[in-house]
């Protein structure tokens, strides 16, 4: 059993942020890593990936966007409530070269991926400019983490109501526009998001990196169930990813296979939600 | 005066005889429960007389005549069945006892009752049974019928396929073994279950010391009993199969196992005073477990790290659950905490703990055990088209994760109507059958070979076809075709004709040309292998694999290339069976314990990959001796598991 030692909000609706006991895990993970969760005996295993470690209270935090029923019960839970099982460092450690300046997008629970990746890159001697973007004003998450982190950073809300108005991918645009030096473009956000992002940078042949969630259950290489192509190639994201060559990715066939699932888990949501 | 002979005096205590006439099924022994004798009636032709005979072999011959008299010292023309008319008189001979002429009656054939040498003169009792006669009549009994589930029951549930003998069938089972001398089952077993030992057990009906004696050299014996390929290991062996089925030991050690569980009668081994030495396992299934139990017994504190949250491993996310039933893998891994194994799940080395840094925490010894977790793909195009998994996805999805509960449970599996399944082995047949029990309409295997060169097991080969799977022989898939939300629709496979023998000698199939064809499908299942699972090599510097990926080992027992590591199980051999792998740990165990034990002996016999200076042979195993022969001085033992492969 695995204590949650913290636990914030960061949206008023619909995002938490859980920071879990787990000293082993805090010792060996890096940032890009994730580890699989199964909050009770009848649970399912879901991938998460981890925000933040502490190694000297030996705690890892993991931002958990509500969309189904599991991760739903993940946000209920309390400090002093206990996750069953744990299980990590998962996905292979990502490396951060000096390539001047990175340019990382995030949506979403991504935001907060993205700012461990961004702290790699920025240990590494990098220039960090950030773009975050969510549907509206609440809903962005991590602003002043970020804001602490970055060189400079972007925020678009799709309404307008915060920042920028427009999607991240318009954020980009402008710094291209602007002739801003771009060497790398980290994008960890929905697949949609990060479709958009590769679809532009592949224009302006600026080198891009996504971290890919994809459905799993063992997170170890032994399901295949998070299959996808990069580069023609079926690749396991579990254990040759979640990091891969943005250019690379047949997105359209991992959204599709993203929503395998669909309908059992609007069914297992509703019988859920009967049962209270 | 005569002996009963012993096969009459059991006879009498199953109060139910049963030998029938092959011909007409009509009733040939005749059993008096009242004077608790048996009489076999026969037709006798003696001097060109007819007359019905009924003997009580136990007692007085020819007591009863029912027509006619037979003339003293008459010489027997003939003796027919009554029922079928078919001749047992097998040879005419002298009486031991008076010298007058007597005959065999090979009546075995018909009844439970032993050829017997009778004497016809009046008076004269004398009648003898030989021992090749006794085998003989063994194999006459029919082996005894495994009890199942309804075929069109069972499709709809996930309880057990076999309900495994009841006390009397067992017993009656266990009765025909011979006890030969020297029994081929236990060479044929690769962990060498005394096997004529427990049965003879079985046949007193004292189940729970059968099992003790089982669990001597197997610490999974309701695992095995399940799942183990009986038919092509110590029942192929089994002298009985020469004339008739052999003896199912498989549902005799499963018997004894369930009783010994059911009735709270397990009595695990005491365990030695402690060691003092420490040993860590890579996971939890078949190996592993047998391992740690053979090692804990030997008072050594190990430790299992399990990467899944339950441990098992094959036995609880593979294995379904009408096959094997988890709550019997939880109950035997249960009995290795008694032993004082500890579990360490949600824990996976490579990632989570390296090699080395087992060894700085106090481990003084390793054993990987990973298994060969890695699904295979075909790598045909649209592979990943939706709702096509790998067996390794869908088989985890229902049984670890209980699926089949949905949704009780939180994980759901995919689901089809019309379900593929690729490929030939026990995991193929696992995924029809369990696509059947999640709803499907029909379930087709598709088959590259025939059906006699499937690997699965006979057992499971027959509960498939049983329960309606379907079976497309000598096809491959070559494309899948989807919708345009990118669900999988059709798959295009390929015929194929069987060619020559390979190396291996068994024959590839070829496939054969324009001669593609469609099938309409809607979920697929990919279960063609599986390879080993790279995770633990990021954590492993120095752990040498071979060509296919899988661990190098040096000597029999399993040393790696790497000092005081140890590997067995599918790890070392590629995707095999429960019991090879326990086989594998077995060895490893005992070398494990002796080196332990020994303190710092040389590790490998000569160093890795050979030029190495000469070093002595000190650990190994007497078994080896023969591999050496095979393989190439730098590796005496290289291929050694694939060797035991029986």
């Amino acid at each position: 059993m695995y204590s949650i030692a913290d636990r914030q909000e960061l949206t008023k609706r619909d995002m938490v942020s859980l920071t879990v006991e787990a000293p082993q895990i805090a010792r060996k993970i890096v940032p890009g890593q994730f580890v699989v969760v199964r909050v009770n005996e009848t649970g399912e295993r879901i991938p998460l990936t981890v925000a933040h470690r502490d190694v000297a209270t030996g705690t890892i935090t993991m931002i958990v966007q509500v969309v189904g029923k599991s991760t739903a019960l993940l946000a209920s839970l309390r400090v002093g409530d206990a996750i069953k099982d744990l299980c990590g460092p998962l996905g292979t450690p990502q490396r951060f070269d000096k390539v001047g300046t990175v340019v990382g997008i995030g949506g979403g629970s991504g935001i907060a991926v993205l700012h461990h990746l961004l702290g790699g890159y920025r240990d590494a001697g990098n220039r960090i400019i950030g773009i975050i973007g969510a549907r509206e004003k609440d809903l962005v998450i991590l602003e002043e983490d970020m804001r602490a982190l970055c060189d400079e950073l972007v925020v678009t809300t799709d309404d307008g109501s915060y920042g920028a108005h427009g999607k991240v991918t318009d954020g980009l645009k402008t710094l291209v526009e602007r002739q801003e030096r771009i060497d790398r473009v980290v994008a960890v956000g929905p697949l949609v998001m990060m479709r958009a992002v590769a679809q532009m940078t592949r224009v302006y042949g600026l080198p891009t990196e996504v971290s890919l969630n994809p459905i799993m259950v063992d997170g170890t290489g032994m399901c295949g169930g998070c299959r996808c192509t990069v580069g023609g190639k079926t690749k396991f994201a579990c254990v040759d990813g979640p990091h891969f060559d943005a250019f690379e990715v047949d997105f359209d066939e991992l959204i599709q296979r993203n929503q395998m699932y669909q309908r059992d888990e609007r069914t297992s949501l509703l019988t859920s939600v009967k049962a209270k | 005066m005569t002996t009963p002979h012993p096969e009459l005096a059991a006879l009498e205590h199953e109060g139910d005889l049963a030998g029938f006439c092959p011909g007409c099924h009509g009733g040939l022994d005749v059993y008096d429960p009242r004077t608790r004798r048996v009489w076999i009636g026969l037709l006798v032709k003696a001097d060109g007389q007819e007359c019905e005979l009924r003997i009580n072999p136990e007692l007085e011959l020819f007591e009863h005549t029912c027509s006619g008299t037979l003339q003293e010292g008459a010489l027997l023309d003939d003796v027919t069945c009554p029922h079928c008319g078919m001749s047992l008189v097998e040879q005419d001979r002298a009486c031991e006892a008076c010298g007058a002429p007597a005959f065999t009656l090979d009546v075995s054939v018909h009844s439970r009752v032993s050829p017997l040498s009778l004497c016809t003169r009046a008076g004269c009792h004398w009648h003898g049974v030989s021992t090749q006669a006794a085998a003989k009549l063994k194999a006459a009994v029919p082996r005894q019928d495994k009890p199942e589930q309804d075929a069109t029951l069972r499709v709809r549930n996930f309880g057990e396929v076999s309900y495994g003998f009841d006390t009397a069938r067992a017993v009656a089972e266990a009765s025909r073994c011979l006890q030969c001398k020297k029994p081929g089952c236990v060479d044929g077993c690769p962990v060498q279950v005394d096997i004529p030992g427990f049965v003879a057990l079985v046949a007193k009906g004292e189940f729970a010391p059968a099992a003790r004696l089982i669990r001597r050299r197997n610490a999974l014996p309701a695992v095995c009993g399940r799942v183990c390929p009986q038919d092509d290991q110590c029942e192929k062996l089994c002298v009985l199969g020469k004339k008739a089925e052999p003896l199912a030991v498989g549902a005799l050690e499963r018997f004894v196992a369930d009783f010994e569980r059911e009735t709270d009668q397990v009595r695990l081994p005491r365990r030695a005073a402690r060691s003092g030495h420490r040993v860590a396992v890579v996971g939890s299934g078949p190996a592993g477990l047998t391992l740690a139990a053979d090692l804990g017994v030997l008072g050594h504190s190990v430790t299992i790290f399990e990467s899944l949250h339950e441990p098992g491993g094959v036995l609880v996310y593979g294995i379904p659950e009408f096959r094997l039933p988890k709550g019997i893998v939880q109950a035997e891994t249960g009995n290795l905490r008694h032993l004082g194994v500890k579990f360490e799940l949600n824990s996976i080395v490579g990632k989570l703990y390296g090699l080395q840094e087992l060894f700085e925490l106090g481990f003084d010894a390793v054993y990987v055990a990973t298994g060969a977790g890695l699904p295979g793909f075909m790598g045909v195009p649209g592979e990943n088209l939706c709702n096509i998994v790998s067996a390794n996805e869908y088989l985890t999805r229902v049984n670890l994760m209980k699926a089949y509960l949905f949704p009780d449970y939180d994980t759901p599996a995919p689901k089809g109507s019309r379900v593929a399944v690729v490929g030939g082995g026990n995991v193929a047949m696992d995924c029809a059958r369990t696509a059947l029990r999640m709803g499907a309409r029909e379930a087709t295997i598709v088959y590259r070979r025939t059906r006699a060169e499937m690997p699965a097991r006979e057992d499971e080969i027959l509960h498939a076809e049983q329960e309606g799977v379907r079976f497309h022989y000598l096809a491959s898939p070559t494309r899948y075709i989807g919708d345009e939300q990118r669900w999988v629709r059709q798959m295009q496979c390929v015929r194929m004709k069987m060619g020559e023998p390979d190396d291996t000698g068994r024959r590839m199939p070829i496939p054969m040309l324009s001669s593609t064809f469609l099938m309409d499908v809607d979920m697929v299942i990919v279960a063609v292998g599986a390879g080993p699972n790279k995770v633990l090599f990021e954590g492993a510097p120095g752990l040498e694999r071979n060509e296919r990926g899988y661990i190098r080992t040096f000597t029999e027992s399993g040393r790696t290339s790497v000092p005081q590591v140890w590997a067995g199980g599918d790890i070392v051999t590629g995707s095999a069976t429960v019991i090879l792998a326990m086989g594998a740990a077995r060895k490893a165990a005992d070398d494990i314990h002796a080196f332990l034990k020994g303190g710092g002996s040389d590790w490998l016999p000569e160093a890795p990959g050979g030029g190495g200076g000469a070093v002595a042979e000190t650990q190994q195993p007497a078994g080896a001796a023969g591999q050496a022969a095979v393989g190439t001085p730098q590796h005496p033992a290289a291929t050694g598991l694939a060797g035991g492969v029986a």
